[in-house]
């Protein structure tokens, strides 16, 4: 009998339309930028180049978020509540509609499986923009104060991960709050964002209430720096976050910060072992690793250890890694060379000093930027591998005798994003909550969002959190806070 | 040996095997359920599917002309194309056993085998002598796989011991003669903690196939079910060496229900399952569904209702 083979069942790159370049959208029309600059954007799966970009300097950025200081005094601010509310629903129907397009562009231009862009990425950036939208007239309601006010301008940093995601955060509570956007996608990511200038086109969205400029780095401080901005939203890397906190910390910006993660994904004796070994899989392999609350350190009770890593093994060998926009791929294209060369740089420190490498048997595309899902099993605290965000599929496995000695390990850690507990016992998970200093704890799940849920971390995970009630904060005067 | 016999090592052991997370099983259920199978894979799976149908009729109402009707269907699935296969047995009552024995042998379906349900099907409230008779009808009269229930009313008030004494004697009543299937009802069994409990308890007291449902309650064959059970047979071969056969039965009724059954199977217990003598699927309606999606495999467009025939 031979072996039931998938046959490669492709989602259609027809169903996207990408141009051969894109300008910045600014001020609700697209512009070129005043040097002329551009880059490109490539598809990580074949290296293929999809789109040249246009890349802004500081002097777009002034022309950016002047448009966006305009349609604040002159537009957004003025307008009744009810009325950025609407704004906010035309843009999720349109999003809606227009999902499979938006999930096939996120897909080529990220590298991640189309079965997540379609079933996770594009159905709950939709889902902010609903939830956000309802917001905008009871914001009174909030427990934020009797009349919370907006900021102004807000400038948005967004990474290469979940790119429309990643925008919906940050776009949908600043937008319902009142406040108008200059927003940088990822170098590597920008398409989805542009796809979404022209929503805001579609929706009629008053010009300059979001803003899209594309470029790198030094794009991204010419942001941070202006003098104009009034807050600062970013999610990334620690080492960015802590260079924006010090530029912004002699001036009247806030800021809220996303950044990095080293969870502790912690299994007791008494879990559901098979579900347990599905959400280890979804911990640490959703997204390619590409994700700052991933479960990447796993902490296994010893007296389990041998049961679970043979269930984990024999799971891991029917990840299926290949082609991003098949529809049956478990694990896409690492994002970039980059990235690449850092998951197999840090991987490395994880062989010599001394942990056990092991990776299921798979055939890795010739072109493009792969790494096979992996998991190192003998990690110590001590391990490079224990305490560095890798932010690609490779799991750090350790081990604890007691639940207290299950905390402190997971506590022991810079970052503080995220944690996961898989018991059968309520008590048990219960105590283990209040204990973890993470600001995302799931217990018997892992990697799940909702708007309504509040993201973010403690330590050098960052500051803040978005989504929910408590993200609305965030996006309005400093005098209000979310009453307990 | 794993357990000793006893009721208390019964319990021991069963008390022992990890939980199951309903959330987490009916998510991995759900995301098995994308998978996309096209063109030549969706071939080779609808082949497959035929082969492991137990082609089921299981009404008051049938008769003899019903039951002969049904194996020249089991036969020759498709009369206009003899590369279907015929499908992997006929489930009957006990008293038709013997009509659809000597049919099948006549038409040219030695090979096919007839499954007769037992021990007081559906609802196995009978005393044990009655059950053990019920299954000597069915052996006397040619079935050569027995489709036994378990009492779920000694599994549910946690007579375990009964529910594994039954199966153990009818066990021995099929002795090399026939295949044992033992039914668990899920629907009435409700929980999953209790499916896989009840999956090592039926592997642990002989059963040859564990198998769902007797398609007269609902829910019948869900994939998060079916899902538990091909875990459990997956884990108590890595534990004794030994394969235990599948069968899902009821609500399987499209190919693409029996395709998703093919995936979970192929995902879970792995492809050595993806064999009739290791999985098969209860149905009625579902053949036919088959065979029109196999028709329009081949020839590009979607045949009526009628180029399929009906039993």
């Amino acid at each position: 009998m031979s072996d039931f083979e998938y046959a490669n069942a492709p989602e259609s790159k027809a169903i996207a339309k990408i141009s051969q370049s894109y300008d910045l959208f600014i001020g609700g029309k697209f512009i070129k930028p005043k040097k002329g600059k551009s880059f490109n954007t490539i598809n990580p799966a074949t290296e293929e180049v999809l789109a040249k970009i246009a890349y802004a300097d500081e002097l777009d950025i002034d022309i950016a978020v002047s448009h966006a200081k305009l349609a604040y005094t002159k537009v957004w601010s003025k307008l009744p509540a009810k009325e950025r509310g609407k704004y906010l629903y035309r843009i999720a129907r349109i999003l809606q509609e227009r999902a499979r397009e938006f999930a096939v562009v996120e897909t080529l231009d990220n590298g991640k499986p189309i079965r997540e862009s379609r079933d996770t990425d594009i159905p709950l950036a939709a889902a902010h923009f609903f939830y956000h939208a309802g917001w905008a007239d009871k914001l009174e309601y909030a427990g934020l104060g009797n009349k919370p006010k907006s900021l102004g301008v807000v400038g948005q940093i967004i990474p290469w991960n979940f790119p429309l995601l990643m925008l919906a955060w940050k776009i949908a509570p600043a937008l319902a709050t009142g406040n108008t956007v200059v927003l940088k996608p990822a170098e590597t990511t920008p398409l989805t964002a542009l796809l979404f200038a022209e929503v805001c086109q579609q929706a009629g969205l008053p010009d300059g209430v979001v803003n899209i400029v594309t470029g790198d780095g030094i794009t991204g401080a010419a942001l941070v720096n202006h003098p104009d901005i009034n807050k600062i939203a970013f999610t990334g890397s620690t080492e960015v976050g802590k260079s924006i906190a010090r530029s912004i910390s002699a001036t009247k910006k806030s800021a809220t910060l996303e950044l990095g993660g080293k969870a502790a994904n912690i299994v007791f004796e008494d879990a559901a072992v098979d579900e347990a070994v599905e959400g280890i899989v979804n911990g640490i392999f959703f997204n390619q690793g590409h994700v700052c609350c991933a479960g990447s350190r796993l902490l296994l009770q010893e007296n389990i250890m041998d049961e679970v890593l043979e269930k984990l093994k024999k799971r891991m060998s029917l990840i299926r890694v290949g082609d991003p926009m098949d529809k049956n791929t478990d694990l896409g294209a690492i994002n970039s060379l980059e990235q690449l060369r850092r998951i197999k740089d840090l991987a490395s420190t994880g062989d010599s000093e001394g942990a056990n490498r092991w990776s299921p048997e798979c055939k890795l595309p010739t072109k493009g930027y792969w790494f096979a899902p992996t998991i190192f099993t003998g990690v110590s605290q001590s391990h490079r591998i224990a305490r560095e965000e890798i932010f690609g599929p490779v799991l750090s496995v350790l081990t604890f005798r007691t639940p207290a000695e299950a905390i402190e390990k997971a506590n022991n850690t810079m970052y503080g994003l995220s944690a996961g507990i898989w018991s059968d016992k309520g008590s048990k998970i219960l105590w283990a909550a209040k204990q973890l200093k993470a600001g995302v704890i799931w217990s018997n799940t892992f990697n799940k969002f909702d708007p309504a849920s509040p993201f973010g971390g403690y330590k050098e995970s960052g500051w803040g959190r978005e989504g929910g009630r408590h993200g609305l904060a965030g996006y309005l005067t400093s005098d209000a806070k979310v009453s307990k | 040996m794993i357990i000793d016999g006893s009721e208390g090592d019964l319990k021991r052991f069963l008390d022992d095997l990890p939980p199951v997370d309903q959330v987490g099983a009916d998510a991995r259920a759900a995301m098995l359920a994308t998978r996309s199978i096209k063109t030549t894979s969706k071939a080779w799976a609808i082949d497959m599917a035929i082969s492991m149908v137990d082609l089921t009729t299981l009404e008051g109402a049938d008769t003899p002309g019903k039951v002969k009707a049904l194996c020249a269907k089991a036969v020759r699935p498709d009369p206009t194309d003899l590369t279907v296969p015929s499908v992997g047995a006929i489930c009957v009552y006990n008293d038709m056993v013997k009509i659809a024995r000597e049919e099948l042998d006549l038409i040219g379906g030695r090979k096919i085998p007839v499954a007769a349900v037992s021990t007081a099907f559906p609802s196995g409230r009978a005393s044990i002598e009655v059950k053990k008779q019920d299954t000597q009808d069915a052996l006397n009269a040619g079935a050569s796989e027995i489709d036994m229930v378990i009492d779920r009313g000694a599994f549910l008030s946690g007579k375990i011991g009964k529910v594994f004494e039954e199966i153990k004697i009818v066990k021995d009543i099929c002795g090399e003669k026939a295949h044992l299937k033992v039914i668990f009802e899920t629907g009435e069994l409700v929980t999953y903690d209790n499916v896989r409990k009840a999956s090592y308890l039926a592997m642990l007291a002989g059963a040859d196939f564990i198998k769902t449902s007797t398609g007269k309650v609902n829910p019948a064959a869900t994939a998060p079910v079916v899902l538990v059970m091909l875990e459990a047979v997956r884990d108590y071969f890595a534990l004794t060496g030994i394969k235990i056969g599948v069968k899902p039965a009821g609500g399987i009724k499209t190919t693409k229900d029996a395709i998703k059954q093919l995936v979970l199977v192929n995902e879970t217990a792995g492809s050595d399952w993806l064999n009739p003598s290791l999985f098969r699927i209860g149905a009625s309606s579902l053949l036919n569904d088959l065979l029109m999606q196999r028709m329009k495999l081949r020839t590009g467009h979607y045949a009526s209702a009628n180029y399929v025939t009906i039993d």
